[in-house]
């Protein structure tokens, strides 16, 4: 790559105050936002039209709880756990909360890692986070047939409204197809990092830029993402 | 492809993207079927959406026969009128002019436009074309499945979508229809963050926001929108597969069919609605703003003259884009509302056309003393600003709740937004289509078929719709099969309906004109250089004509002006090219 050799294109001008100043940065020359590269900025803005697809599901299911006619399954019994000769309610979602929660941890350990090049730690804190999320995954996958198991269907369920088993199987189901996404995103991510696909400029998906571990990032804002939407699913449908 | 990152200085780095960065295709299947180049997929879109609208032309057709003769053709039975309605409705709005304005001429122009050698992903953009064909022949299949397509009208309402007695309800009809939607949803989703960050991060030097043509503020805008509403659509597609298939009760209240009491219970059809009609507000200016777009290029190019007001364009398309989002109720007035609520809906639909009404007469204040060349892309445009006008007036009307009340359901309706949305939009998209042909094939189109085609379609569509006003006026309803004998409409509306009908058919058969000069003119219109129009915006100042792979041979352009310096004083041509530089005091970009 050259070095410019075009003339200015512009004389700079002093950078107008306020709203004015506001509209310029976002107008500015070449790109909106300057060091942002085309892989995060696509991941930003899908991942604000996927809110849309998370907040249209929970304001449905919202709506639908609201107002219906017959009682809501009370979700401290039904969410519980027989331990030890007590009913502990909410245990396994507190564990899988709590198990979410803690990979975005490890996630951003990975980032961190794999901007210092440290190929080693970055795939082994990547495989932990996609071990975090395979056992969220089983945990719900463990609820669904609890429940299925307890008399739970789509269309109805032994203990109220038929939107209970309904918005339940929708929205935990769409969030956890997230996560298995995730999950298989993160797998083949730490494959090409331990290889040390990103070193060598190797030709395929992602992993022609040399030494760009920005791919990580990327993977990991989707990762959090994630974690943020199971944070509402659990406030809206296992608190409420 | 591969995108420049700053320097460590945080100085940009320099915006030249080397030839042999770019992704080569090998072969003739790579080069032309699955192409990666945007100018490829922006040809296999426009031909998708064309061949499906003609389809859903057809139909209009079959319709119309219906209305202007009821009775005298057999095979148009009641159920197969509600199959042709439907899927006319959602053919037109979804798969041809979302696709066209977007996947069509967004695909083209926003990498020309800006400056760019191609879309941030080229590969996405590759699925997404064929994902929007496989949606496509989803719903094309449905024509040929058990039970024939869905009857439920576009908008699906249920509960009466996924019950026997609508056609396609408990057959394959509404299960196809809604796969079709998600994966046309899908594939629109991988298309639209290809021109959302190509339009953000990959613009040339000196391209800023603000020197934009606003042809790429429309399509720009559009797609966020898209990009936020589409969901919406997802999410009610979703639900409505679950119903059908899982018997849930997302939508389905307690209900009886055919004396049977069904095993739903408790949901609700009005959340439908309000999902629905998030989703459908916003695609009525997903559409309405690429059309305002290239109308602002069309009339400022083909006027000579600069376009009146270009931030305040730019900003009123903004400002409808956000506002649309809070005016999606106003569909539902009578579907049974808060009255507080019809009060906040009323109040912001009519509160949009403020900045529409500005746009309006920024172009007219844009022809105002222009040098106005009445060519085949200027006539449709101000064909377009007519029509718009008419369609915005009938809006105002149908925004009111106690307006809306007694017109909703009526013929009125069918003309308010076949104007708005259904003239308004094509209008521009024909004016677009005899604007860049030539840069696409580096042909002209035929002028004498061209004119055929104007006139017979621009009369043609007010015959058809102007007289509906009066029709829903008088309170002839919409969406029926037959009207029969009523005590308040009287025998003349019969009359008038024949009249509609065979204009609707002369119509129709022009489009086929319109096509062949699209298939002629490859072959045998006349050569038209680089730049026929003598424009200024850079696709027009290509190295080669049609562009090659990579747009813009060996170096980028470097944008020094705004996309409108027509007719400048003292400037040598009565143009100049937005990649020409030249002193500051020769232009009139400060003017605005």
């Amino acid at each position: 790559m050259s070095a410019p050799t075009h003339a200015p294109v512009a004389e700079p001008s002093p950078r107008p105050s306020g709203l004015a100043g506001f509209a310029a940065d976002w107008a500015s020359d070449q790109r909106t936002f300057k060091n942002v590269s085309w892989g995060k900025a696509m991941m930003w803005i899908f991942l604000l039209s996927d809110t849309f697809v998370f907040g249209c599901f929970l304001v449905a299911y919202m709506s639908a709880r609201m107002s219906t006619a017959v009682p809501w399954p009370n979700p401290s019994e039904v969410f519980a756990l027989h331990i030890g000769g007590s009913d502990v309610p909410l245990i396994l979602i507190a564990i899988m909360t709590f198990v979410l929660i803690s990979s975005s941890g490890t996630m951003a350990m990975a980032v961190n890692y794999g901007y210092r090049r440290d190929r080693r730690k970055t795939a082994a804190l990547m495989l932990l986070t996609a071990l975090f999320g395979a056992t969220f995954v089983g945990m719900q996958a463990f609820e669904w047939t609890k429940l299925i198991s307890e008399g739970v269907r789509p269309w109805g369920n032994p203990w109220g409204a038929p939107q209970f088993g309904s918005t339940f199987f929708m929205i935990t189901g769409f969030h956890g197809t997230h996560v298995t996404i995730g999950v298989i995103f993160l797998l083949i991510i730490a494959r090409k990092v331990w290889r040390g696909d990103f070193e060598t400029g190797k030709r395929g998906f992602f992993t022609s830029r040399k030494g760009q571990y920005e791919i990580v990032e990327i993977t990991g804002l989707y990762w959090h993402f994630v974690d943020l939407v199971w944070v509402f699913i659990f406030a809206f449908f296992y608190l409420w | 492809m591969v995108d420049i990152r700053s320097g460590t200085d945080g100085a940009l780095g320099h915006a030249e993207v080397e030839d042999v960065e770019l992704y080569h295709p090998h072969s003739w299947w790579t080069r032309y079927v699955f192409s990666q180049d945007a100018k490829i997929i922006a040809v296999q879109y426009a031909s998708t959406a064309i061949a499906i609208g003609m389809v859903a032309l057809v139909l209009s057709w079959l319709m119309r026969l219906q209305l202007g003769f009821p009775g005298q053709f057999a095979f148009i039975d009641a159920e197969r009128y509600y199959q042709f309605i439907t899927m006319h409705g959602m053919i037109m709005v979804i798969y041809l002019l979302t696709a066209l304005f977007l996947g069509g001429f967004g695909n083209y122009l926003i990498p020309l436009m800006l400056g760019a050698r191609d879309m941030v992903f080229p590969y996405a953009n590759m699925l997404s074309y064929w994902l929007y064909l496989l949606a496509v022949l989803v719903l094309v299949s449905s024509f040929f499945a058990p039970g024939g397509p869905t009857g439920a009208g576009w908008t699906l309402y249920p509960p009466q979508a996924v019950l026997s007695g609508t056609p396609g309800g408990k057959d394959w009809g509404i299960l196809l229809m809604l796969s079709s939607l998600i994966l046309f949803i899908i594939g629109f989703t991988m298309g639209g963050l290809n021109y959302v960050v190509t339009v953000l991060q990959g613009r040339a030097r000196g391209m800023t926001l603000m020197r934009m043509p606003l042809t790429i503020w429309g399509i720009f805008t559009a797609t966020v929108m898209a990009l936020l509403a589409f969901p919406a659509l997802f999410v009610a597609c979703v639900m409505m597969m679950f119903d059908r298939v899982l018997g849930t009760s997302f939508f389905m209240p307690a209900i009886v069919e055919m004396g049977e009491q069904l095993q739903h219970g408790g949901g609700s059809p009005i959340l439908f609605q309000h999902l629905f009609w998030f989703f459908g507000h916003p695609e009525v200016y997903i559409v309405a703003l690429p059309a305002f777009g290239i109308v602002s290029d069309l009339i400022s190019t083909h006027a000579r003259k600069n376009i009146f007001g270009y931030r305040m364009m730019v900003w009123a398309i903004v400002v409808i884009g956000a506002l649309s989002f809070v005016v999606w109720a106003h569909h539902m007035y009578v579907s049974g509302m808060n009255p507080y609520f019809g009060f906040f809906f009323a109040t912001t639909t009519l509160i949009i056309a403020v900045p529409t009404a500005l746009k309006v007469y920024n172009w007219v204040l844009t022809l105002w003393r222009g040098d106005i060349h009445l060519n085949l892309p200027m006539l449709f445009a101000l064909g377009f600003i007519v029509t718009f006008v008419n369609g915005g007036l009938t809006g105002l009307f149908l925004g009111n709740v106690v307006v809306d009340v007694p017109l909703s359901d009526t013929m009125f309706v069918v003309a308010h937004f076949h104007m708005v949305m259904g003239v308004a939009p094509i209008l521009v998209i024909f004016g677009a289509i005899y604007h860049w042909y030539p840069k696409v094939t580096g042909r002209m189109l035929n002028e004498a078929m061209g004119q055929l085609h104007f006139w017979v379609t621009f009369v043609g569509a007010y015959l058809i719709f102007f007289p509906m006003h009066y029709l829903g006026l008088i309170g002839v309803p919409r969406r029926y099969y037959e009207m029969g004998e009523t005590a308040f409409v009287p025998a003349s509306a019969h009359t008038l309906n024949e009249f509609i009908t065979i204009v609707a058919l002369i119509v129709g058969a022009v489009q086929i004109v319109f096509l062949f000069n699209l298939v002629w003119s490859i072959r045998h219109g006349r050569d038209a250089g680089g730049n026929p129009w003598r424009a200024t915006t850079l696709e027009w100042q290509t190295p080669e004509t049609p562009p090659r792979h990579g747009n813009w041979g060996k170096e980028l352009p470097v944008v020094y002006r705004w996309a409108y310096d027509y007719s400048v004083p003292g400037a040598p041509e009565d143009f100049i090219p937005q990649n020409q530089p030249g002193p500051d005091n020769l232009t009139r970009e400060t003017a605005t």
